[in-house]
């Protein structure tokens, strides 16, 4: 009943949320708004007991998606244009969305009903099947990785082709992407204390909570792509207080680019690996003469990958944003 | 080990590793020969493939080792391998044309995450063509559409940016569309491969949410395959894309769409949803046809010729969504044959349009007057592509052009109706062909100048034998009938 409750209050501000984003033509509200708005959604997947997601909506929605809309706003006039919309047109379209799932839903299997076709076909298998054949706790983790790995390699591209798009058009054309290395001291918020002294006391344990999350994902929620939005974010918390051209001291983007590439190489040559060792592609299985030992070796293995490439593109977006003052 | 039983995946895996290692060269030229021999291969392997689908077939590869559907497996049947083949073949085709074109249109310094994320699209394509499971090809969808947008926006002209960003947004809402009809189904169904899909939509027949996601799932999936009126990004994205660019999209992008779209209403609906047939078809054949009649009119108003062409691939979409509505096996032959044919002219059309604007730097008709005695190779290619987006007989196109008047001579009381239809909106190829080919051949070069100025001689070669192609294919059509025939087999097999 609580639950029911709080869900309720949670939708209802999810629904004004989303209302006030689309009225307001500040775009600096906007974007906070919408960094509220991935905050609420994450309460609501917890609500949901989906752990795993909600963490990744709070690193990523949250977290670093309304840093580096912030960061692209810095290019932009700071409110909306008012130019020959389509909103009428648009309008209908969401309306009629709106109706058809509003319609649909009401076919719908009842909210968390043991008896719902999606409870009874596959999932019964993987919590049956998980600690016997891959022996870890966390099952979203063993479904992510192992059981529908190859829809994860092909997440980790698609985060790789998103740092690629970002790279090829703000980093090219004009001079070095990366000139403002050795920029004035005075940069960023060094000069207020409290900013400064707060986020030298945050930014390791953001880093080793990084850490945690992603040796941890087998275990409880989380895994590469939170871990590496999670260790982004100290990252960025770090060039906002002491300057950016600090914070690519400590990592070179030429680095960068080698841990978003290295990452997915290292992701796909598990994979091959599997091949060569005389299974499937991406079977972990082989890789040890134990099959869960196998799986473990997989397992840990492509979460760093993943991890490597969420932080390197990530941090490569922020600061070819940063660099186009 | 035996690689040849690990062909599905390196289909995928081998483009998609290479590009981590294009995006680390320094130097465009490695970069672009790297993506080159990446191409090259991928074609090879969908050649192995192909043949192994019309030899002893290929048995259903379970990615991880994990069986369906709590894995994901691949699955390659005579349409996959017909897909491969049109993907890697338009890959290859591009770069190894575009080699001169791409030199100028990007700088060598951002060149290693062009040819990076052209071999991304490329694996994104591969990928859909062989997936056997529906959130697998969203994965691929989205790696794919990602990176075809950098490609896009790699033109010269700045206008590619606006033309690209249009092109995200609608590709996004087609992506969406599709994920939430998936949602849907899974919701009902609990699986996400598609063999399991069709056996286990029997129980949940003709609920709300499967009707409603057989909806989301179409209409998604048309807005990616541009079917005329949800055509309204390509004409720009293609014509501000870079040459070489248009060259590979073209041929191959909207017809992954369409592919998926075959997939799911003939796989996986037509054998469950009741009147699902009946529905679809009267959905995409009034579209179709007032694509096939009003993009090939509005084709021969353009001064672009990319414009021009990406206007008559809209009508040729048409033709393929046409064919595919019928529901009929004549039918279903008729749009696997056009989609092969359409991106056999289409590719050697544009790879001609990269020839073109390579000597005289503009894709402006007028701009081109005299050419066709200036590059009198290069245009005579585009003449015998020409042909065949025409459907004259000796040509590729013929063939399909043929299977489609037969299919829609077999629709009872619309058989004439629809093949008038189909007579016009060729007579319109014909008229906005003519424009252009009247201008290049008859037409005074703007500066007065008529002396000849060829491509260098490997690009004329390449052109040459894709413009022969068409013609090998239009007398011996031996090898995309019987691919179709296997494809009809497999999409058919859901409604016994």
């Amino acid at each position: 009943m609580t639950t029911l409750l709080i869900g309720i209050f949670l939708l209802s501000l999810l629904v004004i949320t989303a209302v006030a984003i689309v009225r307001s033509e500040d775009l600096f509200s906007a974007v906070m708004l919408s960094g509220i708005f991935s905050l609420l959604m994450a309460l609501n997947f917890f609500l949901l007991d989906a752990a795993d997601v909600a963490l990744t909506e709070a690193a990523v929605g949250a977290g670093v998606a309304t840093v580096l809309l912030l960061a692209g706003l810095k290019l932009t006039p700071p409110t909306e244009a008012r130019g020959r919309s389509l909103r009428k047109l648009s309008v209908v379209v969401i309306a009629a969305t709106t109706l058809l799932m509003i319609y649909a839903s009401f076919g719908q299997p009842t909210l968390g009903d043991p008896m719902a076709p999606a409870q009874q076909h596959v999932a019964p298998w993987y919590i049956e099947k998980t600690p016997e054949l891959i022996d870890i706790p966390n099952i979203v983790t063993a479904v992510l990785s192992s059981f529908r790995g190859y829809d994860t390699l092909g997440e980790v591209f698609v985060v790789l082709t998103a740092g690629i798009g970002v790279m090829f058009l703000l980093g090219g054309g004009r001079g070095k992407p990366f000139s403002r290395l050795d920029s004035h001291v005075e940069e960023g918020l060094s000069g207020h204390l409290i900013p400064k002294v707060m986020a030298r006391l945050l930014i390791p344990f953001i880093l080793l909570f990084a850490l945690f999350v992603q040796f941890h994902g087998e275990y409880s929620p989380g895994g590469g792509f939170q871990a590496g939005a999670i260790f982004v974010a100290g990252i960025i918390l770090y060039s906002l207080v002491r300057g950016e051209g600090l914070a690519l001291a400590v990592i070179p983007p030429r680095v960068l680019l080698w841990m978003s590439a290295g990452g997915a190489l290292l992701y796909g040559s598990v994979g091959l690996a599997g091949i060569l060792m005389g299974g499937q592609f991406l079977e972990y299985s082989v890789l040890s003469e134990n099959p869960v030992t196998g799986q473990h070796i997989g397992i840990i293995v492509i979460e760093l990958g993943v991890g490597l490439t969420v932080t390197g593109v990530l941090l490569s977006i922020f600061h070819a944003f940063a660099a186009r003052d | 080990m035996n690689l040849a039983d690990h062909l599905p995946a390196l289909q995928v895996a081998l483009p998609l590793l290479t590009a981590p290692l294009v995006i680390l060269l320094r130097n465009g030229f490695l970069a672009w020969l790297a993506a080159l021999v990446a191409s090259g291969i991928s074609f090879g392997l969908a050649i192995l493939l192909t043949q192994a689908v019309l030899g002893p077939g290929v048995p259903e590869y379970a990615v991880g080792g994990w069986q369906p559907p709590f894995g994901i497996s691949l699955n390659v049947d005579g349409l996959s391998a017909l897909m491969l083949l049109l993907v890697t073949g338009a890959s290859t085709l591009g770069l190894a044309g575009g080699r001169l074109s791409l030199r100028r249109d990007i700088d060598n310094r951002r060149a290693p995450m062009f040819y990076g994320a052209w071999l991304i699209a490329l694996a994104g394509l591969c990928g859909i063509a062989v997936a056997g499971d529906a959130f697998n090809v969203f994965v691929f969808m989205e790696i794919s559409s990602l990176a075809t947008y950098i490609l896009i926006a790699a033109g010269r002209d700045r206008r590619a940016l606006s033309a690209v960003f249009k092109y995200l947004i609608i590709g996004t809402i087609g992506a969406t569309f599709y994920l939430i009809g998936v949602g849907f189904i899974y919701m009902m169904t609990g699986t996400l491969n598609f063999a399991d899909m069709a056996l286990r939509l029997g129980d949940v027949i003709e609920t709300r949410p499967i009707i409603i996601a057989a909806g989301f799932i179409t209409i998604g999936l048309a807005l990616k395959a541009a079917v005329f009126p949800l055509h309204i990004w390509l004409p720009r994205a293609y014509t501000y894309a870079p040459n070489a660019v248009t060259v590979f999209i073209a041929a191959c992008s909207t017809k992954v769409a369409i592919y998926v779209l075959l997939r799911f209403n003939y796989g996986v609906f037509h054998g469950n949803l009741l009147g699902h047939s009946d529905l679809f078809s009267v959905f995409i054949v009034p579209l179709a046809l007032s694509g096939i009649l009003l993009a090939s009119a509005i084709a021969i108003y353009q001064g672009n010729i990319k414009k021009l062409l990406a206007f008559s691939s809209v009508a040729q979409i048409g033709y393929i969504a046409l064919a595919a509505g019928l529901a009929t096996q004549a039918g279903l032959m008729a749009a696997q044959l056009h989609m092969f044919n359409h991106a056999l002219a289409k590719g050697t059309l544009f790879l001609c349009v990269v020839a073109f604007v390579l000597t005289t730097r503009s894709a402006n008709i007028a701009k081109l007057a005299g050419i066709g005695r200036r590059m009198p190779w290069t245009m005579g290619a585009f003449v015998i592509a020409g042909l065949s987006l025409i459907g004259v007989p000796g040509t590729a196109g013929f063939i399909s052009k043929w299977y489609l008047v037969v299919a829609v001579m077999g629709v009872p009381g619309w058989g004439i109706p629809l093949v008038m239809a189909i007579v016009i909106s060729s007579l319109m190829a014909v008229v906005y062909l003519w424009k252009f080919v009247e201008t290049a051949y008859y037409g005074t070069p703007p500066d007065g100048d008529v002396s000849a100025m060829e491509v260098p001689l490997p690009l004329r070669l390449l052109i040459w034998s894709a413009a022969l192609a068409n013609i090998y294919f239009g007398l011996s059509p031996g090898l995309p009938i019987a691919l179709a025939e296997s494809g009809t087999g497999t999409l058919l097999g859901g409604l016994l």
